[in-house]
């Protein structure tokens, strides 16, 4: 298991490159997640909000970044985790989540590691980023 | 442009059962294949009560409720004129399959970019177990695209 004394500032999580987001992804999505905004699983609902096409859920995304975390670390270890949705993303995106480290500190006896994560899409354009804080023995 | 007067507004308190199938379900939608949410014999082996649910799961859980599109329904905005913008979680407990997860949601901020092009609703719900125990607190920003 990971220790906090293995990690510094500036070390980079290991990438995590999801398969391509597909439409059924999007419906499995809309249910387990219970968002049944139509904009995701429909094309005429999307352009009538002003959108080219149905756009995933950006908790789809945050739930890749969640799977970056918890490939990091134990489950449990997890305790806080926020992003910014700043982009779109589309059927046939491939999204790829990165973390670096960027601080360590102590509080109350317990060991925490500040991380910032981001999730890209195919072309290099940042989708979401955002924050996260995890504890180690 | 959505009424100030609307910050501070509290709605109703609900519970959410956290089922196992739908534990499954939500993880197979996100392409999760870690044992600990698939799994009983493995989350029990990695130290939980039952199926652990993944850190994004409780959003799930207050949109299983209804509780962004009730504020929407509410305000008469049409959901296909919004997005999720920003959403953090703060976890203090675990959640598993089996338990309950009780909250009650609060509007904390509304505000405008772009001349009001863009509004901002940003709502909280600090969510206990079934024991009363905090589990996880939610901060969830919705954008309106006026």
């Amino acid at each position: 298991m990971l220790r906090f004394e293995q990690v510094s500032v500036g070390d980079d999580l290991p990438p995590l490159v999801k398969p391509a987001i597909s439409r059924l992804q999007l419906a499995l999505y809309a249910s387990a997640g219970a968002d049944h905004n139509p904009i995701h699983v429909d094309d005429a609902a999307a352009r009538f909000g002003g959108l080219p096409g149905v756009i995933a859920h950006g908790m789809l995304t945050m739930g890749f970044l969640g799977q970056l975390l918890t490939r990091w670390v134990p489950r449990r270890q997890v305790l806080s985790f926020s992003a910014r949705f700043i982009g779109m993303a589309f059927p046939d995106d491939v999204i790829t989540c990165s973390g670096k480290v960027v601080g360590k500190r102590v509080e109350a006896g317990c060991n925490l590691v500040d991380l910032a994560i981001a999730a890209t899409n195919q072309k290099g354009e940042t989708l979401q980023s955002g924050t996260a804080t995890v504890t180690l023995p | 442009m959505i009424d100030r007067s609307i910050v501070g507004r509290e709605y109703p308190p609900f519970s959410v059962e956290v089922e196992k199938r739908w534990v499954r379900s939500f993880a197979e939608a996100i392409g999760e294949t870690d044992p600990i949410y698939l799994d009983e014999q493995a989350a029990r082996a990695a130290g939980y009560r039952s199926l652990a649910v993944p850190p994004t799961f409780p959003f799930a859980a207050i949109m299983e409720r209804n509780q962004s599109f009730m504020i929407l329904d509410e305000l008469g905005i049409d959901k296909r004129r919004t997005m999720h913008g920003e959403q953090s979680f703060a976890w203090h407990g675990d959640l598993c399959a089996g338990d309950v997860l009780n909250g009650r949601q609060r509007i904390v901020d509304v505000y405008d970019k772009k001349n009001g092009a863009l509004e901002f609703i940003v709502c909280e719900i600090a969510c206990t177990n079934q024991l009363g125990e905090p589990v996880c607190d939610l901060r969830t920003t919705i954008v309106v695209r006026n």
